[in-house]
């Protein structure tokens, strides 16, 4: 059943995104700033866990889910550890994230070749 | 509109700007709108898929590693598909859809890294990766790490 | 109003030979019949785009003097240019060829500058034969421009399709073809249009101007034409010229087009329609070139526009400054059946309409 809330908070996620590029003519990399932004802000202010309880990969998928998560690390790390935790906390916990983009980008920048559209 | 010597370069310009604005064709939003909500729905859900696969055959896995393992595969996924041409695709009808989710920045690394191959994997690949995701990891990090320092005096 | 700007040519250059080549998808639009040569693959052989770009000139350049039944150390001059920074698909093709060289860049409007330049030089009796030439490329002048290719992003309603082409054509002193009569140098106009998925409003008033510049200039009007024919203004580019010229007094009629608009058919997804630098120089190395020489169309009025931005200027808020610059087709063959003449008759009726509105 959870599949159904999964699937109608992350299609309103990215509609919202789409609104975006329509009526604001902003490019793919703003989208995504703006998003992240998003994100850590709802993790600041302690609104993103509630909505995560029950919207799950609806809002931890789209780009929101990282920011949020950069967010929560530096909260976490700057509880536990103090001001060096404002500067590790947020890498550590998206690391997987970065370091998975980076290698596959790599991998695959190798073995293909782009090709032109039609 | 445009007529008439007493006009100032400047007004001549506002003038011609609003003129074009009005005469781009007006496309509807709605079918767009659909298409990216259908594509970002469909797109969680197979990264929900995937998290409740993990965790039914590790049953003992913290869930915040599960959703560590869905993102990676959800990367892996998006930045194949960039390789093999077909994300663009996706893109090219879905929009916001798949920019959005995670896959989106996995397509935004990959893309350019594919493009610049020609000028060396130093030069083109390494280089140029983070042409168009580059703004997400500053920003994300710039205010992460101010919030932290935020929740450290209260 | 600045000094004049159109030339006349006395010794009227002659279009001895020319060639079109152009990628797969150009090679499905409505132009296709014309083409000299259809690449299977816009790779073209090449490693990289740009390589393709560069080798696409050089054939057109071998092709358009090979047509032109002369040899290449008959011809004194190349005078090129594309797109791509420091114009390098034109500078490296012409390593390739025993010939002076001069660099051009005009953006899209190159193959116009090319023949204005080159006319003058031959019109002056100074050289035999000069080619022009320029081409552009899909996936080079996306990547330079606006995103990698494999970016999952949508284009706006208002944005173009670069066109995967090169054309070449050969000027002389005489021969049989199409001769060159005049060329009215264009100047850059700026509307302070900023939005890069939307040339064609950014180009449409250096169109005007130079089309209103060449008329007066001239003394003539549209009706003196067959075919008034823009580059790559697209849908809406030519669509805001018919607007602009009807607001100096000036209607185009049926004999007015545009290369982009005409470009791609309906169902080929280019939106706005085809543009750059290989855009205008394909379809006049092809169509326009081979109904000028069969007489099927005697006068075209050939105006391709550039606009000249890069992503320095407009990322640091610059808008885009267009150009475009006017050359006049004439036809060596006379019309069968008279086309020309009942032509001049219909002309007076809106010829003076246009002129009066101006105040003469």
């Amino acid at each position: 059943m959870y599949y159904i809330w999964v699937f109608l908070i992350g299609g309103l996620i990215c509609m919202l995104g789409q609104m975006l590029i329509i009526y604001t003519n902003i490019t793919s990399a703003r989208i995504l700033v703006t998003f992240v932004l998003i994100g850590v802000v709802l993790q600041a202010f302690g609104i993103f866990d509630p909505i995560s309880a029950f919207a799950k990969a609806g809002i931890n998928v789209p780009i929101i889910g990282f920011g949020a998560s950069l967010a929560k690390g530096a909260i976490s790390a700057v509880k536990a550890k103090g001001l060096i935790g404002a500067f590790t906390g947020g890498l550590e916990a998206t690391a997987g994230g970065i370091a998975a983009a980076v290698i596959f980008a790599f991998i695959f920048a190798l073995i293909f070749k782009s090709k032109t559209k039609s | 509109m445009l007529r008439g010597n007493k006009m100032t370069e400047k007004e001549r310009n506002q003038a011609y700007n609003k003129y074009v604005k009005a005469k781009i064709p007006k496309t509807r939003a709605w079918p767009s709108l659909f298409n990216s909500f259908i594509v970002g729905g469909v797109i969680c859900c197979i990264g929900q898929g995937i998290n409740d696969l993990i965790l039914l055959g590790f049953p003992t896995m913290a869930e915040q590693t599960a959703w560590g393992y869905t993102l990676i595969a959800l990367i892996f996924i998006a930045s194949f598909l960039t390789g093999i041409g077909v994300y663009d695709k996706i893109g090219k009808f879905a929009g916001g859809g798949s920019i959005v989710p995670i896959t989106g920045f996995s397509n935004s690394v990959t893309s350019p890294s594919l493009e610049f191959k020609h000028e060396g994997i130093i030069y083109g690949i390494c280089v140029k990766m983070f042409t168009i995701a580059g703004p997400v990891i500053v920003v994300g990090v710039v205010s992460s790490v101010i919030v932290g320092i935020i929740y450290l005096f209260v | 109003m600045g000094a004049r700007r159109t030339v006349i040519f006395e010794n009227k250059p002659v279009i001895i030979g020319s060639y079109s080549i152009v990628g797969p998808k150009e090679g499905k639009g409505n132009f296709a019949s014309y083409f000299d040569y259809i690449m299977k693959d816009d790779s073209f052989g090449e490693e990289s785009y740009e390589k393709a770009e560069k080798k696409m000139i050089e054939s057109a350049v071998a092709g358009a003097i090979k047509n032109a039944g002369i040899k290449t150390e008959d011809v004194s001059l190349l005078l090129s240019g594309d797109l791509l920074n420091q114009i390098i698909s034109s500078s490296y093709a012409a390593r390739n060829f025993d010939m002076g060289f001069l660099g051009l860049f005009g953006a899209c409007s190159t193959m116009a500058e090319g023949l204005a330049v080159g006319s003058s030089i031959i019109d002056g009796g100074y050289l035999d034969n000069i080619v022009c030439a320029t081409g552009s490329h899909f996936s080079t002048a996306e990547r330079q421009f606006r995103f990698p290719l494999e970016l999952g992003n949508q284009r706006p309603p208002t944005s173009q399709w670069t066109v995967t082409g090169a054309g070449a054509c050969v000027l002389a002193q005489k021969g049989q073809g199409p001769r060159v009569t005049m060329a009215t140098f264009g100047k850059v106009v700026d509307y302070a249009v900023n939005d890069v998925n939307d040339m064609g409003a950014a180009m449409a008033p250096a169109a005007m101007d130079t089309m209103m510049t060449h008329f007066r200039e001239t003394e003539r009007t549209p009706d003196d034409y067959d075919l008034i024919v823009t580059g790559d203004l697209g849908k809406l580019g030519s669509e805001i010229l018919i607007d602009l010229m009807e607001m100096n007094g000036i209607k185009l009629g049926l004999n007015y087009n545009d290369c982009g608009q005409m470009y791609f058919t309906r169902n080929q997804n280019t939106l706005s329609g085809g543009s750059g630098c290989g855009c205008s120089a394909t379809v006049l190395n092809s169509y326009i070139i081979s109904k000028l020489r069969k007489g099927e169309l005697q006068r075209v009025l050939f105006m391709p526009t550039g606009a000249l931005m890069s992503t320095t200027a407009s990322q640091q808020g610059e808008t885009i400054p267009g150009v475009c610059h006017a050359i006049v087709l004439e036809s060596d063959v006379k019309p069968k059946g008279g086309g020309v003449q009942s032509k001049d008759v219909k002309k007076s009726t809106t010829a003076s309409k246009g002129r009066s509105k101006k105040g003469g």
